[in-house]
């Protein structure tokens, strides 16, 4: 499809916090394009910047402390950076949605689903409420949930339900592009499985593009055709899955694979990766990744890798690939 | 040698940071805090060195009948009583009492209240059921008509007037003391201590209590201004500290004849129980904010 | 015979609530041998943390036997329990609320040293604390830091460290990984194997996490609804799962892995309340292979299928001809 612009397309984003205790580089040169009807997976561990670079998107980030800096953020085609409140909330919920992690908070107690689901049909999509409402049924309807259910309130429902709820009110305007920030994390496995295969299911049949924050590469592996792996406030590894899966190419990326058991050879012995994530109120000089990777050498420690491509839509930013272009790590098979 | 070795160790370790200074830190920025704060360090001050300042006989109860109702000027700032005293010097004076009944019958309320809502909240049961009835009946009845009930069955002194307003204040604490316990107890650091075979009595008193401490500094804070309002309320009825004491409410109680011509009388005592307890009270708010993780931004 | 640390008989532990009995852990048997690593695994409210408690006696059995290097620990008074304690001690999931933040590092590691008098001159217990910390792998900077100073993963040794204080036999490892970041998570799993071989300990490791569970145990067991419905090694397990729900657990672990395509097993919606449940299998409602008129006749009990597979499905056990 010959699309002029992408659903998003995010250059050189910066948010930090200003804190008492110093200022928290949260996010650090991020850049970002997805495609229509693709599915990009954001993938890092916590504090790497992912939900706080999702929230910059919907200009969500708290301010203050959070202080946002961007040389372009778009989402459709239209910059977000200067819109009104008024026009920022058409396009949140209409546009582009979110999904939070935690699908026991994110439900009022005191109205039904029904009603919850209605309310942002009724907001976007000027209808009336019985309109609404009866849209509202079918949406539940969708995510397996009988349309009786509408009346019933969030404490009636067993938490993959609520889960659901929340991506039936997610996609109840039709976004074009979805957030889904950790959405299965709080659920049993039977459970998640329901839920990705339900997202995935949707996600055909609407259309919409999604972002997915996760730190678990199985999830990864199942729903997403790009992956982008954040540290410590960038991305240090992008392509699709096949590249990132396939041909991993940043030590970090190696070292998560490397912590993960391996389901078919269960006396492998773990290797993780040693030390721990810098604090973000004083990141290292150069790479950031430099003080816990094996490979690492004086010229990491100078300066900060830029993402460099490597071969097709396969980007690292990793100085060792800058010296010698066939620097691979073989990642043991599994 | 190993003495050695460990102190030498010792001393590259890292500081201790206490939560109690992080707690300062962030009410160093509460202006309402401070000001109550300098406030009540101010009033303390004054009521500790009062005795060296003014002697007792002569200066705060000792009659000066050519001085009788002398309004404000710049020898009595305060002006002075229908006896001829000066009231600045018993209000300063008087601070030694009100802080004192405010503060000892707090002290009461709190080793009572902390004792009886942490084993309520700990047992639970029967035990917690019968303890929270009667805190429920304690509290329906209005503080000053106990005390007065209190004072009336055990006599007219500073003593039991301390008692009876201790008696009257301690059902809060119960009910945050139980509460405290209640959220802690769930805590796996408290099953943790437990699981290594702790009993429980030094399980509420090493882990359970240190971690509720703030919340009852703030409700002890909060309540030591209202026991010196009950203190002031009973005083003013004649039931409190007896009669030539400085207490602030009855040099109110005694004012209130003359409001009317010398109404300066009744004003100074009337700002002092004001400002004390206000001063009080704004601290307990900064001290609310500041040891209440939940409300750090 | 093989030299078994602890044996389960029949342990139940009921909870009272407004409508009725709630049966988390109901009649669950195993044994345990020493210095190997049994996996309770299971979903959110299967009764797995329940049981590891129970048998910790840190919440009382409502009956059963928990045998104890020959000991009945049900029949101890509590002063008598707490001495028995020292062999037997919990990691919790949750490094932020298992340390209490008002103690140092070396307060909460030096507590249970205190309390049971093994160490009692102050200088030799410090000196105990900083070969624990040693232990742990954590730095003796740390000494006198508070909890909340720390991040998640050394919090997490501080409670490690804690539990081998007392030079325990056996250790119930709660979630131990499951509140940390991945590259965290691996470097606390490598610790405790290294502690088991290292220290001879026995591990009851319970988790929601069937990779993390592979990875780790020597036998497993899959609970559901208080009750194990699969007990078998873990390769056998992971190899020939025979129940139905081991068979759905096992197939909904998302793999990092390009092309795999999982063959899910379905599940169906419904799930039976554990307050008063019927006398049926409870897996019942959601299994898609349910025969009424077996599922539902009586409730199920672990057979021994092959070597040391035990399945609780009266459909597979009639297959194999063990039921009639």
């Amino acid at each position: 499809m010959a699309e002029e612009h992408d659903i998003l397309n995010i250059e050189d984003l910066k948010v930090r916090f200003e804190t008492e205790d110093g200022t928290v580089y949260a996010v650090n040169g991020v850049n970002l394009r997805l495609g229509y009807h693709k599915t990009l997976g954001l993938v890092g561990e916590t504090g790497a910047g992912k939900t706080t670079t999702a929230l910059a998107m919907l200009r969500l980030v708290p301010d203050p402390p959070g202080v946002v800096e961007c040389k372009r953020l778009e989402i459709d085609g239209q910059d977000v950076r200067g819109m009104s409140i008024t026009k920022l909330e058409q396009v949140r919920g209409k546009d582009i949605s979110m999904i939070f992690q935690d699908p026991m908070t994110a439900l009022n107690p005191v109205f039904t689903v029904g009603q919850q689901i209605a309310e942002s049909i009724e907001i976007h999509e000027h209808l009336g409420k019985a309109e609404a409402l009866e849209k509202a049924g079918d949406m539940l309807e969708m995510v397996g949930i009988p349309r009786a259910r509408a009346n019933e309130y969030p404490h009636q429902f067993s938490g993959g339900m609520k889960q659901r709820v929340v991506i039936a009110i997610a996609l109840a305007c039709n976004p074009k592009l979805l957030i889904a920030d950790e959405p299965t994390t709080a659920l049993d496995v039977t459970i998640q499985a329901q839920v990705l295969e339900l997202m995935n299911e949707l996600k055909e049949k609407y259309d919409t593009s999604m972002i997915m924050i996760t730190h678990d590469l199985g999830i990864v592996a199942e729903v997403c055709d790009e992956v982008a792996v954040m540290y410590a406030g960038r991305i240090v590894e992008q392509g699709s899955l096949e590249e990132v899966f396939g041909k991993t190419m940043h030590p970090y990326t190696e070292g998560l694979f490397n912590s993960l058991p391996n389901i078919k050879n269960r006396t492998a012995k773990l290797k993780p990766i040693h030390g721990l994530m810098p604090d973000p109120t004083k990141l290292p000089e150069g790479c950031p990744f430099a003080p816990r990777c094996n490979y690492a050498t004086e010229d990491c420690r100078k300066a900060v890798p830029e993402l460099h491509r490597a071969s097709g839509t396969h980007m690292v930013a990793c100085s060792a690939y800058e010296r010698d272009k066939n620097f691979m790590i073989d990642r043991r098979k599994r | 040698m190993k003495q050695e070795k460990l102190e030498t160790r010792a001393s590259r370790l890292y500081k201790k940071r206490s939560t109690m200074e992080m707690a300062w830190r962030q009410l160093r920025r509460n202006k309402g805090a401070i000001i109550g704060l300098v406030l009540l360090v101010i009033i303390i001050g004054a009521a500790l060195i009062a005795p060296l300042l003014f002697d007792y006989s002569t200066d705060v109860i000792g009659m000066n009948v050519r001085q009788r109702m002398k309004w404000p000027s710049l020898e009595h700032i305060c002006g002075t009583d229908e006896l001829g005293r000066d009231i600045f010097t018993r209000i300063v004076y008087g601070a030694r009492y009100s802080l004192a009944v405010g503060v000892v019958a707090v002290a009461i309320a709190l080793v009572v209240g902390i004792a009886l809502g942490a084993a309520a909240g700990y047992i639970g049961g029967l035990f917690e059921n019968v303890v929270m009835r009667i805190c429920d009946i304690f509290s329906s009845i209005p503080s000053v008509l106990m005390a007065i009930a209190v004072v009336s069955a055990l006599g007219k002194s500073t003593l039991n007037l301390m008692l009876a307003v201790g008696i009257a204040s301690t059902a809060p604490f119960v009910r945050v003391a139980r509460a405290a316990v209640l959220v802690v107890r769930g805590e796996e650091y408290v099953e943790a201590a437990r699981a290594i075979g702790q009993p429980d009595w030094k399980i509420i008193l090493v882990h359970i209590l240190p971690n509720c401490i703030s919340q009852i500094i703030v409700q002890a804070t909060l309540r030591v201004g209202s026991a010196i309002i009950s203190a002031a309320q009973l005083s003013f009825l004649g039931l409190g500290v007896p009669a030539p004491a400085p207490e602030w409410g009855s040099m109110l109680a005694s004012g209130r004849l003359y409001i009317r011509d010398y109404s300066y009388m009744t004003l100074f005592p009337g700002i002092a129980i004001m400002i004390t307890v206000l001063s009080l009270n704004l601290l307990g708010d900064g001290l609310r904010d500041a040891l209440d993780p939940k409300l750090k931004r | 015979m093989a030299d078994n640390i602890l044996e389960v008989r029949h342990l139940k532990k009921y909870f009272k609530t407004s409508r009725g009995m709630l049966h988390a852990v109901d009649d669950i048997n195993f044994t345990l041998e020493r210095k190997k690593t049994l996996g309770l695994v299971g979903e959110s409210g299967c009764g797995k943390s329940t049981t590891g408690r129970a048998i910790l006696r840190l919440l009382e059995p409502t009956s059963g036997e928990i045998i104890f290097e020959g000991k009945d620990l049900n029949k101890l008074s509590k002063t008598q329990m707490r001495h028995m304690r020292k062999d037997m001690q919990i990691i919790f999931q949750d490094p932020f609320s298992s340390l209490d933040p008002k103690k140092t590092v070396s307060q909460i590691i030096a507590e249970p040293i205190k309390e049971n008098k093994i160490i009692t001159d102050k200088l030799l217990r410090e000196e105990r604390v900083l070969e624990l910390m040693e232990t742990v792998g954590l730095a003796e900077r740390y000494i006198n830091t508070y909890p909340h100073e720390l991040d998640g993963g050394r919090r997490q040794r501080i409670g490690i460290a804690r539990a081998l204080a007392m030079e325990p036999k056996l250790i119930v490892c709660d979630e131990p990984v499951s509140a940390l970041d991945v590259s965290i998570q691996a470097q606390i799993l490598n610790l405790l194997k290294d502690l088991q071989e290292k220290l001879g300990l026995t591990y009851i490791f319970i988790t929601h996490d069937l990779s993390v569970v592979n990875h780790f145990s020597d036998d497993i067991a899959v609970m559901y609804l208080g009750q194990i419905v699969e007990k078998a090694p873990a390769e056998e397990l992971f190899d020939n799962p025979i129940h139905p729900y081991t068979q759905a657990l096992l197939s909904a672990i998302p793999i990092p892995e390009l092309g795999h395509q999982r063959q899910r097993v379905a599940l169906r919606g419904e799930i039976t309340s554990p307050i008063e449940p019927p006398e049926e299998c409870r897996f019942a409602k959601r299994c898609l292979m349910c025969n009424p008129e077996i599922c539902k006749a009586s409730v199920p009990v672990l057979m021994e299928v092959s070597p040391s597979h035990f399945v609780a499905c009266p459909l597979k056990q009639k297959e194999m001809g063990l039921l009639k």
